[in-house]
């Protein structure tokens, strides 16, 4: 275990940048905290989580996949892939991390993304535990552990010093590089650590209940009458799935001007009215259909193709930006309670 | 407060309504959800109306007003502006709604209270100021620093059409609402760009401004249509996500109402209501006073001809516009 002074943290991002890019949260304008760019000056947030979930440094809102230009009646393929460069996300909390493993399981089963993978392989995750909970975090409902969050380097941070553990080859690669850290003993933590538990013991869903969901429930679930109830005032914004760290749809369109085309895909969301809109018709006609499927999808579906996993990482975001305040507590709840 | 829950279950019980249009307890204190309520019992068990009822729930009633039945609506004066400009754009059938207005000093959310700085709240008590309980103690915040943006700067406490009161109706009340626009003017254009483009760049597209807005009832937005040819789930360049809000406040203009329910939503906290705020001021300026969902008469001046309109440009050349 490793250490550097609260003090110095701006020697350690200098550190981490000198060789890659280096993204950590700091406070936008409005007070909220985002990932961005670190460059000498950048602030460190100290709110409990981003806006926008860690997952748009592998799966950002727009990509360009491939181009294709067009001459008389020859086709040339442009390749407009990124340059494979490496990078550091500092400051992911333990349920952001999580995602990474749903959003894997995904993106790197076969057919492997080749444009997620190439991110994923370039990146070195350095987690923070989380000092303060939020009212709407619910990590440790799906076993997460907000005071020992995984990564390729997990980071605690005291009221003086923020304390460094690299986890895997990575970590220990990066750890290497960095003379501004300076040795420390595992056991300075352990009251950090405590603290945390001590709080998420207290978080109001903590231990929600989710015995009504997990594989094999679709039957029981799919045409209860409570969907329609919860779904009604739901305006079909798709907040909710943008800023999820799990949320993982997307479209794929293409921008054509007659003799370039571009290829890309988008962040698309089940929520929307064209989501599942085919030749044939549309599957999902009105918002009940749509607003289940996205609950279903993390609670049932997602389950049902891995092993009982859940699909939601109790991150809390959804709880919070929900324009109606609907949300998958609301959801896990109100299923529950009639399941009984 | 209770006052509103018992006239809803009243307005069951008589059979005047046969639903009621309110808002719905959450898990905490501030998460209420706009709700249909089609019986006492259920009324008992969920409706609320408390500092924490911010939803306009105007908008809801172009679906529910065309459905069986006579529905009550609550609301709040802000509320009322949007249902009156919902009237006169005949998106609403008025017969089938009983609209109870309510008196209001103002309303807070989870994010108001957050950008107060509170964190981990687990309850409240509505006093003089506000005492946010939370995961790490007690926290007193002065409620005007946790009211709503929209509330901040509340155009009016006047109930514009209702069939009943609960509380003393209002009259409209000195705000400074256009303050923070008058600042963006006195920029210079470099400085403006630079503002809008650094608000702008955090929008996710979530469509929630526009999903909430009453001003925005088109059946299917044009952006959302595939076959429009102007669909846009993804941007061909980071100027074109900023001119989407710029032509949706084009499109609201003279019929946003002001009610702040575009800011009150974004999940990014874009000042959204200086866009629409800027054009209200301009009409005024160049057309003379108006307030959309006001009243009933007034011609919209966006959809009105009169030969002495004056000629903005001509104006602002001139040095000013003519008052
Ligand atoms: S659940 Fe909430 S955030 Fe999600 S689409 Fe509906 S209104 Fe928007
Ligand atoms: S569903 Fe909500 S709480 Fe769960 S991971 Fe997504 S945003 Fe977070
Ligand atoms: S949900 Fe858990 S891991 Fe995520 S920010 Fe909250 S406490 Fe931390
Ligand atoms: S609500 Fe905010 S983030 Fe969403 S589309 Fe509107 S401005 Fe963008
Ligand atoms: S643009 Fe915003 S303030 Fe104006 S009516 Fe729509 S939601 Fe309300």
């Amino acid at each position: 275990m490793k250490k550097i002074a609260i003090s110095e943290l701006n020697s350690l991002f200098a550190a981490i940048a000198a060789d890659r890019k280096l993204y950590i949260p700091t406070d936008d304008s409005t007070g909220q905290s985002q990932f961005t760019i670190w460059e000498e000056g950048s602030i460190l947030s100290r709110n409990v989580n981003t806006v926008r979930s860690a997952k748009d440094s592998f799966f950002p809102q727009v990509e360009n996949l491939m181009g294709f230009k067009v001459t008389g009646k020859q086709i040339e393929l442009i390749e407009t892939r990124d340059p494979a460069e490496s990078f550091a996300v500092f400051g992911v909390r333990a349920c952001d991390v999580r995602s990474f493993d749903i959003l894997d399981r995904v993106f790197l089963t076969e057919p492997v993304d080749t444009y997620y993978a190439q991110r994923r392989e370039n990146v070195c995750i350095i987690s923070l535990a989380c000092g303060k909970p939020s009212e709407t975090c619910f990590c440790t409902a799906f076993g997460i552990d907000p005071a020992e969050p995984k990564g390729d380097v997990t980071c605690w941070m005291t009221g003086e010093a923020l304390y460094w553990q690299p986890n895997t080859e990575k970590g220990e690669a990066l750890t290497a590089q960095l003379s501004v850290l300076v040795d420390a003993d595992v056991a300075d933590i352990e009251q950090e650590k405590a603290a945390i538990r001590a709080t998420a013991e207290k978080l109001p869903f903590g231990k929600l209940d989710l015995s009504a969901f997990g594989q094999g429930k679709t039957k029981e679930l799919f045409n209860r009458p409570e969907w329609k109830a919860l779904s009604q005032s739901c305006l079909g914004c798709g907040t909710c799935t943008f800023i999820c760290p799990t949320c993982q749809c997307y479209d794929i369109q293409e921008f054509n001007n007659g003799k370039t085309v571009k290829r890309f895909r988008c962040w698309d969301s089940c929520m929307y009215s064209d989501f599942t809109k085919m030749s044939a018709g549309q599957p999902r006609p009105t918002q009940t259909e749509r607003f289940r499927q996205r609950f279903m999808h993390k609670l049932v579906y997602y389950p049902d193709n891995n092993e009982g996993i859940f699909a939601c990482v109790g991150c809390g975001r959804c709880l919070r930006k929900c324009p109606i305040h609907m949300n998958i507590v609301k959801v896990i709840k109100t299923m529950g309670e009639g399941t009984k | 407060m209770q006052r509103v829950k018992e006239k809803a279950i009243e307005l069951l019980r008589s059979g005047e309504v046969s639903r009621v249009l309110g808002w719905k307890t959450g898990e905490f204190f501030y998460d209420l959800t706009p709700a249909v309520f089609e019986s006492v019992e259920e009324v008992e068990k969920g409706f609320v109306f408390s500092l924490f009822s911010g939803a306009n729930l105007s908008k809801y009633l172009i679906a529910e007003s065309k459905k069986e039945g006579k529905i009550a609506v609550f609301l709040k004066p802000c509320d009322s502006f949007s249902f009156v400009q919902l009237q006169k754009e005949h998106r609403i059938k008025r017969e089938n709604i009983y609209a109870v207005g309510i008196q209001c000093d103002g309303m807070c959310d989870g994010e108001s209270l957050r950008s107060a700085g509170c964190e981990g709240m687990t309850g409240v008590e509505d006093g003089e100021s506000l005492t946010v309980h939370t995961l790490y103690g007690d926290q007193v915040i002065e409620k005007k620093e946790a009211l709503l943006g929209k509330c901040q700067t509340c155009k009016s406490k006047r109930i514009v059409d209702f069939d009943e009161l609960i509380g003393q109706q209002g009259e409209d009340v000195p705000s400074d609402r256009f303050a923070e626009v008058a600042k963006l003017e006195a920029m210079t254009p470099e400085e403006r760009f630079a503002f809008w483009r650094t608000e702008l760049s955090r929008c996710i597209r979530c469509n929630a401004c526009r999903n909430v807005c009453p001003a925005c009832s088109c059946e299917k937005c044009v952006f959302d249509n595939p076959v429009s040819g102007v669909q846009n789930k993804a941007v061909a360049d980071s100027f074109e996500e900023n001119m989407f809000h710029i032509i949706r406040a084009f499109h609201v203009t003279a019929r946003c109402t002001d009610c702040g329910e575009c800011s009150r939503v974004c999940p990014q906290n874009i000042p959204l209501h200086l866009l629409n705020r800027k054009f209200i001021k301009d009409i005024n300026e160049l057309y003379g006073d108006y307030q959309a969902g006001a009243d009933f008469d007034s011609r919209p001046p966006l959809m009105d001809f009169r030969m002495d309109d004056p000629e903005p440009s001509v104006i602002y050349t001139r040095g000013g516009a003519a008052k």
